[in-house]
């Protein structure tokens, strides 16, 4: 989660960022016809009259897309609550019928929260469904519609089914903000509403950034980024814009409210439309839907459905181990949590589970890792039957072959090494090195350091890696100590 | 000849469906050139009807309920193959890849469809002088408007261009001009019969509803259009028209209201004419002399329908008609960039009524105006759905005139939209609410124009109208009033 350290702002700023995500839902069908959900196709084959807006044309909303939006907004924590679809009207040509079909003042979702990876709680606002529009490709000129010489349009992605997840403004760091989107692309995952891939476009993040006054509550000038197109890039676009913010403040001057759009290979952004003149959208509700009614069967049905939750998964581990948050989390991202636990509660060491499969498993499949296997090996390790290497080793095979760990220790030869052959082999050592020896008892702790190295490292060789590590160590440190 | 008493000689193989079609089509070919009630008179796709169901006939099948019956379709409902232009420059030469709902149904039937009508642009009248085509006259006398928006289909039907018609109606566009050619128009319930396929004006108030030449055709027709349809989700799902099974059930007993506002009597809305009022009266009295119980009632709201319809319908208009942008189909004129190119489209394809209507809406519906314009408006639809209610605990039906006048002389009005739009003050309550009415002639005004009288019901009570039609109607002709 936080590979890389996060920059703080200058001293007495603080970050406001509320995220905007535009999730591309799962469904085999458009949201108001029978199209395929598919716009990798050749263009404008997934079409047809309601699509592309022909006149006499009417919507019929995909049951499944409803469905997915409920099941989403559950997950969130959400208030499932009757809805209605209404026209937002604007004019563009990849906009087919010149009004998009949303939700506005009665959205599905409302009032949930998304709780990320080290516990911090972020306020979800609403969670709405509403239509995706074409493609258009300027063609000549810059390459946008206003000077292109033509411009082409693909009605393959018009009317795909979304849902909009607004977070309250509630993140107050890069982190939290790259945390959220992950977290919210778990959940995703988890409950199959999408296949959530940034770089597809499959979920599109706006990042809605303003800073003030640490110890303050206000809520200064936002500025929307639009066209951020991974994780990376997010905390990169939140960067830029709130030193940008703070700039301008240090300069006595302010930002205007605006849309602006993340350069990434410039590293910058730059202005959209300015929300001052933006559009009047001229909502109303659409009189060609019935509302949305779900009963309280139908969200309990969904509710019954929902599978457990990253957030949820990994706390089941929390009260059981010791290692990072992240390792927890890798573990879960991945979706070897399962594995972990049973192994865990099969009797292997927690500590040791999670870490050899947050290390050492870190493959596509790892379907042939048994259970009883894994924790067979975890204890072998544990009892110190097996070193790390060798552990390492066994699981390599356990995940390619499967097969029983303590078979496969043997046919490789790990018999694991006993403490007085390995006495002797450290006395050898000694005897023969008599100077570094006496840098490692009586030398500073850079001396002793390296000194360990230099003699684990010879026994490890001698031993061509079968030597238990922490033995080794042990040996050492009584000999030292006399 | 009525189109059920054709439609069973056909089907019994007493008459040949293209015998039914040459005579309609001589009578098109004779007075066409006047009336002027067809955008495109399908003569050869007809006659393929027509083979065919004489052919199905005579290898011993059946072609169906309206076998070799001839319908006229209003041009704004989307026919396969067939340009469909809703009498708009900017959709002139556009084609529609699929058929109305309604166009599907009735060619299932057995129906032959002699030609797309004429229309105000958009639907946009009240007398079908606002084409991009040219008007069309009324058949009784061709001084006069036929009455709007759908004036070509009742003007088809009037002059026995075809036994059948089918229009839309958004604020009376089916009733008013039905009552103005002397024939039976009816507006289903909202969600009576599909939209899909239907042109949108006001989505939320748009119905297709039948014309003919009397109840019982009007019935049958309605009927076969009548029912759920998966691919309109505002269609009542579980709505089973029955009003051919209704039509001798008579009025004894039934509680009949007289609408004060709509009576041209005191606490009335201004402008009903005398001769209007008093055939309206006579109708009333014809009801209670076959066994019904009249009495007067209030919908205090009905007084405040225009200025709601003026605001909701155009609202919608704004929206529904923003895809005309010339990017994907129909007239584009070239600009320099896309929004020059979607301005000079739009400039150069709508007609003044379609733009005035379009900037009202767009006008209602903007930040800053919602609350006092569009939100307003929903209010009072809110009242007059209440009012309703009340108003049919004490009554089953209500009597009103269909329009404040009979039909006016071409050009008289059409120069001042508000003249126009009272028109419509007696039939816009019941699109406000969602309501079924239906027009059945009584008699002729002082100018010796037919009078058309409007019985309105509660939802989907559709088949009540048509019964209460019957009753009127057979007093009409036993009384000599047409
Ligand atoms: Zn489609």
């Amino acid at each position: 989660m936080t590979e890389t350290a996060e920059k703080a702002l200058p001293d007495g700023w603080e970050l406001v960022v509320g995220l905007e995500v535009h999730v591309e839902l799962a469904t085999v069908t458009k949201l108001f016809c029978g199209c395929a959900n598919e716009f990798t196709s050749d263009p404008n084959t997934n079409v047809c009259p309601v699509c592309v807006g022909l006149p006499g044309s009417l919507p019929v909303i995909n049951a499944a897309a409803v469905e997915f939006a409920m099941r989403l907004g559950r997950a969130l924590g959400c208030e499932v609550r009757p809805s209605v679809m209404a026209r937002k009207n604007y004019f563009y040509p990849d906009m087919a019928k010149d009004y998009q079909t949303t939700q506005y003042d009665q959205p599905t979702s409302i009032d949930g929260e998304l709780m990320l990876g080290d516990g911090a709680v972020v306020g979800i606002e609403r969670a709405h469904i509403e239509e995706d529009a074409g493609k258009t490709t300027h063609i000549g000129g810059g390459g946008r519609i206003n000077d292109a010489e033509y411009s082409l349009v693909d009605y393959n992605r018009a009317g795909v089914p979304l849902v909009e997840v607004v977070s309250r403004p509630d993140i107050r760091t890069i982190d939290h903000a790259k945390a959220y989107v992950s977290e919210l692309r778990d959940i995703l995952l988890a409950t199959e509403v999408s296949d959530a891939k940034m770089e597809e476009g499959s979920m599109r993040v706006d990042a809605n950034v303003s800073v003030r006054p640490v110890g303050s509550d206000e809520l200064r000038t936002r500025c929307e980024i639009k066209n951020i197109n991974s994780i990376r890039s997010l905390g990169r676009a939140i960067e830029y814009e709130a030193l940008r913010h703070i700039d301008l403040y240090g300069s006595g001057e302010a930002p205007r409210q605006e849309t602006r759009h993340w350069d990434e290979a410039g590293g910058r952004s730059t202005p959209g439309r300015s929300k001052e003149d933006a559009d009047d959208y001229r909502y109303f509700q659409e009189p060609d839907l019935v509302p949305l009614r779900p009963s309280a069967d139908v969200v309990a049905a969904i509710d019954a459905t929902l599978p457990v939750l990253p957030a949820a998964r990994r706390a089941r581990f929390a009260a059981r181990c010791t290692v990072s948050a992240a390792t927890i989390a890798t573990v879960v991202e991945r979706g070897q949590d399962n594995l972990a636990l049973a192994a865990i509660e099969a009797g292997a060491d927690a500590d040791k589970v999670l870490t050899r499969i947050e290390n050492d498993l870190a493959i596509d499949d790892w379907s042939l890792v048994s259970v009883e296997g894994l924790a067979a090996l975890i204890s072998m390790e544990t009892a110190g039957e097996l070193t790390a290497t060798q552990t390492k080793q066994v699981l390599a095979q356990l995940a390619s072959q499967g097969g029983d760990p303590k078979a496969i220790a043997t046919e490789l030869g790990f018999e694991a090494m006993e403490s007085d052959e390995l006495d002797v082999l450290v006395d050898q050592l000694v005897a023969d090195n008599p100077a570094e020896w006496d840098r490692f008892t009586s030398g500073d702790d850079g001396d002793r350091k390296k000194m360990q190295g230099f003699f684990t490292g010879r026994i490890m060789a001698a031993t061509r890696g079968q030597a238990d590590g922490r033995a080794v160590a042990e040996i050492l440190g009584r000999k030292a100590r006399g | 000849m009525s189109a059920i008493e054709t439609a069973r000689a056909v089907r019994a193989g007493e008459r040949s469906a293209v015998e039914v079609l040459e005579e309609h089509l001589a009578r098109i070919d004779a007075r066409e050139a006047e009336i002027h009630a067809f955008n495109l008179v399908t003569e050869e796709s007809a006659r393929v009807q027509a083979e065919a169901v004489d052919a199905t006939v005579a290898a011993g099948g059946d072609p169906g309920p309206l076998a070799g019956a001839t319908v006229a379709l209003k041009d704004n409902m989307c026919t396969r193959g067939i340009p469909t232009t809703c009498s708009s420059k900017i959709l002139e030469g556009w084609i529609p890849p699929y058929d109305a709902t309604v166009v599907t149904k009735l060619a299932a039937a057995g129906a032959v469809f002699v030609g797309k009508t004429n229309l105000d642009e958009f639907a946009m009248g009240s007398s079908t002088e606002n084409s991009a085509f040219g008007a069309t006259h009324n058949p009784l006398d061709v001084s006069r408007v036929p009455g709007g928006s759908s004036g070509g289909s009742a003007a088809s039907v009037a002059a026995g261009f075809a036994a059948l018609g089918i229009g839309s109606d958004t604020g009376g566009s089916v009733r008013q001009p039905a009552a103005f050619c002397g024939v039976v128009g009816m507006k289903p319930t909202y969600g009576a019969v599909s939209r899909y396929g239907l042109i949108a004006f006001g989505s939320s108030l748009d119905q297709i509803g039948p014309f003919a030449a009397d109840v019982a055709d009007a019935a049958a027709l309605f009927d076969l259009i009548a029912g759920h349809d998966p691919r309109d989700t505002t269609s009542i799902v579980d709505f089973v028209p029955s009003a051919g099974a209704v039509l001798d059930q008579g009025v004894d007993g039934l509680r009949v209201g007289v609408v004060r506002e709509l009576s041209g009597g005191p606490g009335s809305v201004e402008g009903i004419s005398p001769d209007v009022i008093a055939r309206t009266n006579a109708a009333v009295e014809a009801l209670a002399a076959a066994g019904a119980e009249v009495e007067e009632v209030s919908v205090p709201s009905a007084t405040l329908g225009l200025s709601a319809y003026y605001l909701v319908a155009p609202a919608e208009a704004s929206s529904n008609l923003a895809r005309y942008d010339g990017v994907r189909f129909g007239l584009r004129v070239d600009g320099a960039t896309t929004g020059e190119m979607n301005t000079a489209t739009r400039t150069a394809g709508f007609g003044e009524e379609v733009k005035r209507r379009i900037m009202l809406g767009t006008y209602a519906l903007s930040a800053g105006y919602y609350d006092a314009f569009y939100g307003k408006a929903l209010k009072v639809r809110t009242m007059m759905l209440n009012d309703f209610a009340s108003v049919y605990d004490k009554v089953d039906v209500l009597i009103t005139p269909t329009a404040p006048t009979t039909a006016f002389p071409m050009g008289e009005r059409s120069q001042d939209p508000m003249t126009m739009y009272v028109n419509d003050v007696c039939t816009i309550p019941s699109n406000l609410v969602g309501h079924p009415g239906i027009s059945v002639p009584f008699g002729v005004g002082d100018d010796g124009m037919p009078v058309g009288v409007q019985v309105l019901a509660p939802a989907t009570h559709d088949a009540l109208t048509f019964r209460v039609g019957a009753v009127l109607e057979a007093a009409a002709n036993a009384g000599g009033e047409s």
